[in-house]
Protein backbone atom coordinates (compact mmCIF):
# COMPACT_ATOMS: atom_id res chain seq x y z
CA UNK A 1 0.00 0.00 0.00
CA UNK A 2 2.62 2.02 0.95
CA UNK A 3 4.50 1.71 -2.25
CA UNK A 4 1.28 2.80 -4.37
CA UNK A 5 0.92 5.68 -2.09
CA UNK A 6 4.79 6.42 -3.65
CA UNK A 7 3.64 5.87 -6.95
CA UNK A 8 0.65 7.41 -6.94
CA UNK A 9 2.45 10.90 -5.41
CA UNK A 10 4.87 10.66 -8.57
CA UNK A 11 2.26 10.37 -11.18
CA UNK A 12 0.85 13.59 -9.21
CA UNK A 13 4.09 15.27 -9.37
CA UNK A 14 4.84 14.46 -12.61
CA UNK A 15 0.79 15.76 -13.66
CA UNK A 16 1.82 18.89 -11.24
CA UNK A 17 5.06 19.70 -13.50
CA UNK A 18 3.61 19.18 -16.93
CA UNK A 19 0.31 20.95 -16.01
CA UNK A 20 0.31 23.01 -18.94
CA UNK A 21 -0.58 19.81 -20.74
CA UNK A 22 -3.96 19.74 -18.63
CA UNK A 23 -4.48 22.88 -19.62
CA UNK A 24 -4.21 22.27 -23.46
CA UNK A 25 -6.08 19.04 -23.25
CA UNK A 26 -8.83 20.75 -21.49
CA UNK A 27 -8.71 23.80 -24.65
CA UNK A 28 -8.92 20.37 -27.13
CA UNK A 29 -12.31 18.93 -24.84
CA UNK A 30 -13.75 22.30 -25.08
CA UNK A 31 -12.89 22.83 -28.84
CA UNK A 32 -14.18 19.48 -29.49
CA UNK A 33 -17.65 20.12 -27.95
CA UNK A 34 -17.47 23.75 -29.78
CA UNK A 35 -17.24 21.60 -33.19
CA UNK A 36 -20.01 19.31 -32.83
CA UNK A 37 -22.22 22.22 -31.57
CA UNK A 38 -21.75 23.65 -34.96
CA UNK A 39 -23.02 19.88 -36.61
CA UNK A 40 -25.73 20.22 -35.09
CA UNK A 41 -26.76 23.65 -35.55
CA UNK A 42 -29.18 26.24 -34.32
CA UNK A 43 -31.59 23.15 -32.82
CA UNK A 44 -31.55 23.69 -29.24
CA UNK A 45 -34.01 20.94 -28.50
CA UNK A 46 -31.57 18.69 -30.86
CA UNK A 47 -28.67 20.25 -28.97
CA UNK A 48 -29.62 19.49 -25.35
CA UNK A 49 -30.68 16.32 -26.31
CA UNK A 50 -27.31 15.45 -28.00
CA UNK A 51 -25.31 17.13 -24.88
CA UNK A 52 -24.88 13.99 -22.77
CA UNK A 53 -23.22 11.51 -25.68
CA UNK A 54 -21.06 14.20 -27.06
CA UNK A 55 -19.95 15.32 -23.47
CA UNK A 56 -18.26 11.69 -23.47
CA UNK A 57 -17.28 11.90 -27.32
CA UNK A 58 -15.11 14.94 -26.09
CA UNK A 59 -13.75 12.75 -23.16
CA UNK A 60 -13.10 9.78 -24.61
CA UNK A 61 -10.98 11.50 -27.25
CA UNK A 62 -9.68 14.00 -24.77
CA UNK A 63 -8.19 10.39 -23.08
CA UNK A 64 -6.36 8.94 -25.78
CA UNK A 65 -4.02 12.40 -25.45
CA UNK A 66 -3.84 11.82 -21.55
CA UNK A 67 -3.18 8.27 -21.99
CA UNK A 68 -0.36 8.89 -24.42
CA UNK A 69 1.17 11.65 -22.75
CA UNK A 70 1.42 9.93 -19.10
CA UNK A 71 3.21 7.19 -21.15
CA UNK A 72 5.31 9.36 -22.92
CA UNK A 73 6.95 10.64 -19.59
CA UNK A 74 7.89 7.12 -18.99
CA UNK A 75 9.32 6.04 -21.84
CA UNK A 76 11.77 8.94 -22.58
CA UNK A 77 14.14 7.17 -20.41
CA UNK A 78 12.27 3.81 -19.73
CA UNK A 79 11.78 5.12 -16.71
CA UNK A 80 8.90 2.94 -16.01
CA UNK A 81 11.02 -0.11 -16.42
CA UNK A 82 13.62 1.34 -13.74
CA UNK A 83 10.22 1.40 -11.78
CA UNK A 84 9.33 -1.57 -12.43
CA UNK A 85 12.97 -3.40 -11.89
CA UNK A 86 12.46 -2.06 -8.57
CA UNK A 87 10.86 -4.72 -6.14
CA UNK A 88 7.75 -2.37 -5.76
CA UNK A 89 5.51 -5.17 -7.71
CA UNK A 90 4.15 -4.42 -11.13
CA UNK A 91 0.53 -3.64 -9.37
CA UNK A 92 1.88 -0.25 -7.71
CA UNK A 93 3.25 0.93 -11.35
CA UNK A 94 0.20 -0.02 -13.15
CA UNK A 95 -2.68 1.06 -10.04
CA UNK A 96 -1.19 4.98 -9.68
CA UNK A 97 -1.02 5.54 -13.07
CA UNK A 98 -4.36 4.40 -13.61
CA UNK A 99 -5.38 6.26 -10.88
CA UNK A 100 -3.87 9.36 -11.46
CA UNK A 101 -5.03 8.95 -15.30
CA UNK A 102 -8.66 8.42 -13.84
CA UNK A 103 -8.16 11.61 -11.76
CA UNK A 104 -7.05 13.84 -14.40
CA UNK A 105 -9.99 12.86 -16.82
CA UNK A 106 -12.59 13.27 -13.84
CA UNK A 107 -11.53 16.88 -13.39
CA UNK A 108 -11.45 17.51 -17.19
CA UNK A 109 -14.67 15.99 -17.43
CA UNK A 110 -16.35 17.98 -14.47
CA UNK A 111 -14.27 21.33 -16.00
CA UNK A 112 -15.87 20.73 -19.38
CA UNK A 113 -19.79 20.50 -17.69
CA UNK A 114 -19.89 24.60 -17.66
CA UNK A 115 -18.65 24.82 -21.18
CA UNK A 116 -21.32 22.17 -22.36
CA UNK A 117 -24.30 23.90 -20.28
CA UNK A 118 -22.89 27.30 -22.47
CA UNK A 119 -22.75 25.68 -25.62
CA UNK A 120 -25.74 23.34 -25.83
CA UNK A 121 -27.88 24.80 -22.76
CA UNK A 122 -27.76 21.40 -20.88
CA UNK A 123 -27.95 22.45 -17.31
CA UNK A 124 -28.94 20.29 -14.17
CA UNK A 125 -29.60 20.67 -10.90
CA UNK A 126 -28.24 17.15 -10.47
CA UNK A 127 -24.50 18.20 -10.35
CA UNK A 128 -23.37 15.80 -7.73
CA UNK A 129 -24.95 13.01 -9.26
CA UNK A 130 -23.16 14.08 -12.42
CA UNK A 131 -19.88 14.26 -10.99
CA UNK A 132 -20.60 10.67 -10.07
CA UNK A 133 -20.93 9.85 -13.07
CA UNK A 134 -17.88 11.23 -15.07
CA UNK A 135 -15.96 9.67 -12.12
CA UNK A 136 -17.04 6.14 -12.81
CA UNK A 137 -16.93 6.85 -16.29
CA UNK A 138 -13.42 8.41 -16.45
CA UNK A 139 -12.11 5.60 -14.16
CA UNK A 140 -13.77 2.76 -16.67
CA UNK A 141 -12.35 4.98 -19.57
CA UNK A 142 -8.63 4.91 -17.55
CA UNK A 143 -8.43 1.54 -16.34
CA UNK A 144 -8.46 -0.30 -19.62
CA UNK A 145 -7.04 2.94 -21.17
CA UNK A 146 -3.38 2.24 -19.11
CA UNK A 147 -3.14 -0.99 -19.90
CA UNK A 148 -3.64 -0.38 -23.72
CA UNK A 149 -1.45 2.54 -23.56
CA UNK A 150 1.25 0.60 -21.94
CA UNK A 151 0.89 -2.08 -24.38
CA UNK A 152 0.90 0.48 -27.39
CA UNK A 153 3.80 2.81 -26.16
CA UNK A 154 7.13 0.49 -27.45
CA UNK A 155 5.11 0.58 -30.95
CA UNK A 156 5.45 3.05 -33.92
CA UNK A 157 1.86 3.03 -34.96
CA UNK A 158 0.76 3.86 -31.12
CA UNK A 159 -0.81 7.16 -31.84
CA UNK A 160 -3.44 5.18 -34.63
CA UNK A 161 -3.46 1.48 -32.90
CA UNK A 162 -4.17 2.94 -29.54
CA UNK A 163 -7.77 4.59 -30.32
CA UNK A 164 -8.12 1.03 -32.57
CA UNK A 165 -7.44 -1.34 -29.56
CA UNK A 166 -9.11 0.48 -26.48
CA UNK A 167 -12.27 1.97 -28.12
CA UNK A 168 -13.92 -0.87 -28.45
CA UNK A 169 -13.36 -2.13 -25.45
CA UNK A 170 -14.91 0.73 -23.61
CA UNK A 171 -18.07 0.43 -25.36
CA UNK A 172 -20.51 -0.71 -22.31
CA UNK A 173 -18.66 2.15 -20.47
CA UNK A 174 -19.44 4.73 -22.81
CA UNK A 175 -22.99 3.59 -23.40
CA UNK A 176 -24.07 3.55 -19.46
CA UNK A 177 -22.09 6.63 -19.19
CA UNK A 178 -23.75 8.70 -21.98
CA UNK A 179 -27.35 7.08 -20.46
CA UNK A 180 -26.61 7.90 -16.84
CA UNK A 181 -25.45 11.40 -18.20
CA UNK A 182 -28.46 11.89 -20.35
CA UNK A 183 -31.15 10.84 -17.70
CA UNK A 184 -29.49 13.20 -15.11
CA UNK A 185 -29.42 16.09 -17.49
CA UNK A 186 -32.63 15.47 -19.70
CA UNK A 187 -34.88 13.97 -16.56
CA UNK A 188 -35.32 10.43 -14.83
CA UNK A 189 -38.85 9.54 -14.58
CA UNK A 190 -38.15 6.13 -14.60
CA UNK A 191 -35.68 6.15 -12.65
CA UNK A 192 -33.49 4.20 -14.82
CA UNK A 193 -30.01 5.79 -13.75
CA UNK A 194 -29.40 3.78 -10.96
CA UNK A 195 -29.27 0.58 -13.37
CA UNK A 196 -26.86 2.58 -15.73
CA UNK A 197 -24.83 3.55 -12.59
CA UNK A 198 -24.91 -0.09 -11.37
CA UNK A 199 -23.93 -1.07 -14.94
CA UNK A 200 -20.88 1.30 -14.36
CA UNK A 201 -19.49 -0.17 -11.40
CA UNK A 202 -19.86 -3.44 -12.50
CA UNK A 203 -17.69 -3.00 -15.67
CA UNK A 204 -15.46 -0.45 -13.59
CA UNK A 205 -14.90 -3.66 -11.13
CA UNK A 206 -13.98 -6.24 -13.93
CA UNK A 207 -11.51 -3.57 -15.95
CA UNK A 208 -9.76 -2.81 -12.73
CA UNK A 209 -9.04 -5.93 -11.24
CA UNK A 210 -8.34 -7.77 -14.57
CA UNK A 211 -6.20 -4.98 -16.58
CA UNK A 212 -3.83 -4.93 -12.94
CA UNK A 213 -3.34 -8.66 -13.07
CA UNK A 214 -2.11 -8.12 -17.30
CA UNK A 215 0.08 -4.94 -16.53
CA UNK A 216 3.11 -7.35 -15.63
CA UNK A 217 2.87 -9.59 -18.95
CA UNK A 218 2.33 -6.42 -21.13
CA UNK A 219 5.26 -4.38 -19.87
CA UNK A 220 7.71 -7.50 -20.27
CA UNK A 221 9.86 -7.20 -23.52
CA UNK B 1 34.02 -20.66 -15.32
CA UNK B 2 35.78 -20.49 -11.50
CA UNK B 3 34.53 -23.98 -10.89
CA UNK B 4 37.24 -23.93 -7.29
CA UNK B 5 34.76 -20.53 -6.15
CA UNK B 6 31.64 -22.25 -6.81
CA UNK B 7 32.24 -25.74 -5.66
CA UNK B 8 31.88 -24.88 -1.81
CA UNK B 9 29.28 -22.36 -2.55
CA UNK B 10 25.79 -21.38 -4.38
CA UNK B 11 26.32 -19.97 -7.90
CA UNK B 12 24.95 -16.40 -7.88
CA UNK B 13 24.12 -16.41 -11.43
CA UNK B 14 23.25 -20.04 -13.54
CA UNK B 15 22.67 -19.65 -16.99
CA UNK B 16 22.36 -23.02 -19.27
CA UNK B 17 21.57 -22.43 -22.87
CA UNK B 18 19.89 -18.67 -22.66
CA UNK B 19 18.74 -17.24 -25.74
CA UNK B 20 16.51 -14.60 -26.84
CA UNK B 21 15.61 -13.16 -29.97
CA UNK B 22 14.57 -9.97 -31.62
CA UNK B 23 12.13 -10.74 -34.43
CA UNK B 24 14.50 -13.25 -36.14
CA UNK B 25 17.76 -12.41 -34.50
CA UNK B 26 18.96 -14.10 -32.02
CA UNK B 27 20.51 -11.72 -29.81
CA UNK B 28 21.92 -14.52 -27.56
CA UNK B 29 22.19 -18.23 -28.82
CA UNK B 30 22.44 -20.66 -26.01
CA UNK B 31 24.92 -18.69 -23.58
CA UNK B 32 25.60 -20.46 -20.94
CA UNK B 33 27.80 -19.31 -17.90
CA UNK B 34 27.91 -19.28 -13.74
CA UNK B 35 29.21 -17.17 -11.93
CA UNK B 36 30.25 -17.62 -7.97
CA UNK B 37 28.61 -15.52 -5.06
CA UNK B 38 30.37 -12.54 -4.76
CA UNK B 39 32.85 -12.52 -7.83
CA UNK B 40 32.93 -9.88 -10.48
CA UNK B 41 32.95 -10.46 -14.06
CA UNK B 42 34.09 -8.20 -16.74
CA UNK B 43 31.41 -9.19 -19.97
CA UNK B 44 33.22 -7.80 -23.68
CA UNK B 45 32.57 -8.03 -26.82
CA UNK B 46 31.46 -5.45 -30.23
CA UNK B 47 28.51 -3.81 -30.61
CA UNK B 48 25.46 -6.01 -30.96
CA UNK B 49 27.23 -9.09 -29.34
CA UNK B 50 24.44 -9.61 -27.09
CA UNK B 51 26.04 -8.00 -23.87
CA UNK B 52 23.54 -5.71 -22.95
CA UNK B 53 20.83 -8.05 -23.32
CA UNK B 54 22.52 -10.48 -21.45
CA UNK B 55 22.28 -7.77 -18.51
CA UNK B 56 18.91 -6.98 -19.27
CA UNK B 57 17.52 -10.79 -19.31
CA UNK B 58 19.86 -11.61 -15.79
CA UNK B 59 17.79 -8.27 -14.56
CA UNK B 60 14.80 -9.41 -15.48
CA UNK B 61 13.95 -6.58 -18.16
CA UNK B 62 13.41 -8.41 -20.62
CA UNK B 63 12.15 -12.15 -21.34
CA UNK B 64 14.07 -15.09 -21.84
CA UNK B 65 13.00 -17.62 -25.17
CA UNK B 66 15.05 -20.52 -24.28
CA UNK B 67 17.20 -21.90 -21.56
CA UNK B 68 17.24 -21.75 -17.67
CA UNK B 69 18.49 -19.35 -15.78
CA UNK B 70 18.98 -19.36 -11.75
CA UNK B 71 19.33 -15.97 -10.37
CA UNK B 72 21.17 -17.07 -6.22
CA UNK B 73 18.87 -20.36 -6.74
CA UNK B 74 15.90 -18.47 -7.77
CA UNK B 75 14.57 -19.25 -11.29
CA UNK B 76 14.27 -16.45 -13.47
CA UNK B 77 10.80 -17.05 -14.84
CA UNK B 78 9.05 -18.04 -11.63
CA UNK B 79 10.72 -15.95 -9.28
CA UNK B 80 10.81 -12.66 -10.82
CA UNK B 81 9.90 -10.30 -7.87
CA UNK B 82 12.02 -12.29 -5.87
CA UNK B 83 14.79 -11.80 -8.18
CA UNK B 84 14.01 -7.59 -8.82
CA UNK B 85 14.74 -7.35 -4.77
CA UNK B 86 18.08 -9.39 -5.14
CA UNK B 87 19.52 -7.25 -8.79
CA UNK B 88 20.24 -3.76 -9.69
CA UNK B 89 20.92 -3.09 -13.29
CA UNK B 90 22.95 0.03 -14.58
CA UNK B 91 21.10 0.51 -18.03
CA UNK B 92 21.70 2.21 -20.94
CA UNK B 93 18.66 4.52 -20.14
CA UNK B 94 19.00 6.73 -17.11
CA UNK B 95 15.61 5.01 -15.95
CA UNK B 96 14.84 9.25 -15.01
CA UNK B 97 12.04 11.39 -15.65
CA UNK B 98 12.89 14.66 -17.80
CA UNK B 99 10.57 17.01 -16.04
CA UNK B 100 11.15 16.39 -12.30
CA UNK B 101 14.89 17.79 -10.86
CA UNK B 102 17.49 15.13 -9.99
CA UNK B 103 16.40 15.14 -6.06
CA UNK B 104 13.16 14.52 -7.24
CA UNK B 105 14.28 11.92 -9.35
CA UNK B 106 16.29 10.24 -6.81
CA UNK B 107 12.82 10.84 -4.13
CA UNK B 108 10.71 8.80 -6.44
CA UNK B 109 12.97 5.56 -6.44
CA UNK B 110 13.42 6.37 -2.83
CA UNK B 111 9.76 6.55 -1.76
CA UNK B 112 8.72 3.44 -4.05
CA UNK B 113 11.60 1.37 -2.11
CA UNK B 114 10.79 2.77 1.30
CA UNK B 115 13.80 4.27 2.53
CA UNK B 116 14.18 7.56 3.64
CA UNK B 117 13.32 9.94 0.76
CA UNK B 118 13.95 13.63 2.05
CA UNK B 119 16.33 15.89 1.00
CA UNK B 120 18.55 15.83 4.00
CA UNK B 121 18.53 11.78 3.20
CA UNK B 122 19.15 12.16 -0.36
CA UNK B 123 21.67 14.78 -0.64
CA UNK B 124 24.46 13.18 0.48
CA UNK B 125 23.93 10.70 -1.92
CA UNK B 126 23.49 13.06 -5.08
CA UNK B 127 26.86 14.54 -3.88
CA UNK B 128 28.49 11.42 -3.99
CA UNK B 129 27.64 10.75 -7.19
CA UNK B 130 28.91 14.44 -8.37
CA UNK B 131 25.41 15.84 -8.49
CA UNK B 132 25.30 18.07 -5.01
CA UNK B 133 25.47 21.42 -6.38
CA UNK B 134 22.98 20.41 -9.48
CA UNK B 135 19.86 19.04 -7.38
CA UNK B 136 16.93 21.17 -8.25
CA UNK B 137 18.02 21.14 -11.95
CA UNK B 138 15.59 19.81 -14.03
CA UNK B 139 17.10 16.13 -15.74
CA UNK B 140 16.00 17.61 -19.12
CA UNK B 141 18.95 20.38 -19.22
CA UNK B 142 21.47 17.37 -18.39
CA UNK B 143 24.18 16.32 -20.34
CA UNK B 144 24.54 12.84 -20.71
CA UNK B 145 27.55 12.43 -18.33
CA UNK B 146 24.87 13.84 -15.95
CA UNK B 147 22.35 11.12 -16.37
CA UNK B 148 24.43 8.99 -16.28
CA UNK B 149 25.77 10.01 -12.75
CA UNK B 150 22.51 10.94 -12.04
CA UNK B 151 21.51 6.47 -12.59
CA UNK B 152 24.45 6.07 -10.95
CA UNK B 153 23.34 7.50 -7.62
CA UNK B 154 19.93 6.06 -8.69
CA UNK B 155 22.26 2.42 -7.94
CA UNK B 156 23.84 3.99 -4.67
CA UNK B 157 20.61 4.35 -3.30
CA UNK B 158 19.89 0.84 -2.96
CA UNK B 159 23.42 0.00 -1.53
CA UNK B 160 24.06 -0.97 2.21
CA UNK B 161 25.62 2.39 2.92
CA UNK B 162 22.31 4.62 1.94
CA UNK B 163 20.67 2.14 4.61
CA UNK B 164 17.24 0.47 4.58
CA UNK B 165 15.17 -1.20 1.78
CA UNK B 166 15.99 -4.16 -0.05
CA UNK B 167 19.75 -4.76 -0.43
CA UNK B 168 20.78 -6.20 -4.39
CA UNK B 169 23.28 -8.80 -4.11
CA UNK B 170 23.51 -9.11 -8.01
CA UNK B 171 24.65 -6.01 -9.44
CA UNK B 172 24.42 -5.56 -13.13
CA UNK B 173 26.25 -2.58 -14.85
CA UNK B 174 25.76 -2.14 -18.51
CA UNK B 175 28.91 0.32 -19.88
CA UNK B 176 28.78 1.97 -16.51
CA UNK B 177 31.90 4.37 -18.07
CA UNK B 178 29.96 5.68 -20.86
CA UNK B 179 29.51 9.21 -20.89
CA UNK B 180 31.51 10.28 -18.17
CA UNK B 181 34.66 12.01 -17.72
CA UNK B 182 37.76 11.21 -15.95
CA UNK B 183 36.38 12.21 -12.51
CA UNK B 184 33.53 9.87 -13.11
CA UNK B 185 35.44 6.74 -14.14
CA UNK B 186 37.01 6.70 -10.80
CA UNK B 187 33.81 7.10 -9.59
CA UNK B 188 33.17 3.93 -11.09
CA UNK B 189 35.97 2.13 -9.86
CA UNK B 190 35.00 3.22 -6.67
CA UNK B 191 31.81 2.36 -7.01
CA UNK B 192 33.26 -1.63 -7.92
CA UNK B 193 35.78 -2.07 -5.28
CA UNK B 194 32.32 -0.84 -2.74
CA UNK B 195 30.24 -3.76 -4.32
CA UNK B 196 33.43 -5.96 -4.27
CA UNK B 197 34.01 -5.07 -0.53
CA UNK B 198 30.48 -5.99 0.30
CA UNK B 199 30.61 -9.19 -1.18
CA UNK B 200 28.33 -8.35 -4.14
CA UNK B 201 28.62 -10.36 -7.46
CA UNK B 202 28.87 -8.42 -10.54
CA UNK B 203 28.61 -8.23 -13.82
CA UNK B 204 30.13 -5.52 -15.95
CA UNK B 205 29.89 -5.17 -19.64
CA UNK B 206 32.25 -2.76 -21.17
CA UNK B 207 34.40 -2.01 -23.83
CA UNK B 208 36.89 -0.12 -21.82
CA UNK B 209 39.03 -3.49 -21.01
CA UNK B 210 41.86 -2.62 -19.67
CA UNK B 211 40.19 -0.47 -17.31
CA UNK B 212 37.90 -2.80 -16.09
CA UNK B 213 39.79 -5.74 -15.93
CA UNK B 214 42.56 -5.18 -12.82
CA UNK B 215 38.93 -4.78 -11.27
CA UNK B 216 37.37 -7.68 -12.12
CA UNK B 217 38.27 -11.55 -11.34
CA UNK B 218 36.38 -12.83 -14.33
CA UNK B 219 36.11 -12.54 -18.42
CA UNK B 220 33.38 -13.63 -20.92
CA UNK B 221 33.55 -12.70 -24.18
CA UNK B 222 30.27 -12.55 -26.61
CA UNK B 223 30.55 -12.71 -30.01
CA UNK B 224 27.43 -12.78 -31.64
CA UNK B 225 25.55 -13.46 -29.16
CA UNK B 226 27.25 -16.46 -28.23
CA UNK B 227 30.16 -16.81 -25.52
CA UNK B 228 33.38 -17.01 -27.66
CA UNK B 229 35.88 -17.00 -24.50
CA UNK B 230 35.25 -17.15 -20.73
CA UNK B 231 38.34 -17.38 -18.01
CA UNK B 232 40.21 -14.90 -16.29
CA UNK B 233 39.37 -11.00 -16.51
CA UNK B 234 43.57 -10.14 -16.50
CA UNK B 235 43.77 -12.45 -19.57
CA UNK B 236 40.48 -11.61 -21.66
CA UNK B 237 42.12 -8.38 -23.71
CA UNK B 238 45.25 -10.74 -24.31
CA UNK B 239 43.69 -13.62 -25.20
CA UNK B 240 45.81 -15.76 -28.38
CA UNK B 241 43.84 -15.61 -31.69
CA UNK B 242 41.81 -12.80 -30.80
CA UNK B 243 43.35 -8.82 -30.84
CA UNK B 244 41.97 -6.26 -28.74
CA UNK B 245 41.94 -4.33 -32.10
CA UNK B 246 39.49 -6.97 -33.42
CA UNK B 247 37.55 -7.37 -30.33
CA UNK B 248 37.34 -3.91 -29.34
Amino acid sequence: MSRLAASLRKEMLLQWRTRSQVIAVFVFGATCLLLFSFAIGPNAAALRALAPGFLWLALLLSSTLTLAESFHLEMEERAIEGLLLLPAGDGAVYYAKAIANAIQLSLLGVALIPVMVVLYDAGTTRIPALAGVIVLGAAGLSAPGTLYTAMTSRLRARQTLLPLLLFPLIVPVLLAAVKATSLFILGDPMEQARSWIILLVAFNAIYWSLCGLFFGRVMEE
Amino acid sequence: MSEERGADGQWAIEATNLSRRYGRRWALASVSLRIPSGATLLLAGNNGSGKSTLLRALATAIRIDRGEVFIEGMDIRRDRDAIRRKTVLLDHHAYTYEALTAIQNLSVTASILGIPHGRRALMPVLAEAGLGDRADDEVAGFSAGMRKRLSIARLLLRLPRSGGGARPSVVLLDEPYNQLDPEGFRLVDQLLERLKNDGATVVMATHLVDRGAPLCDLGLLLEQGQVAWSGSAGDLPRHSGISQERLF
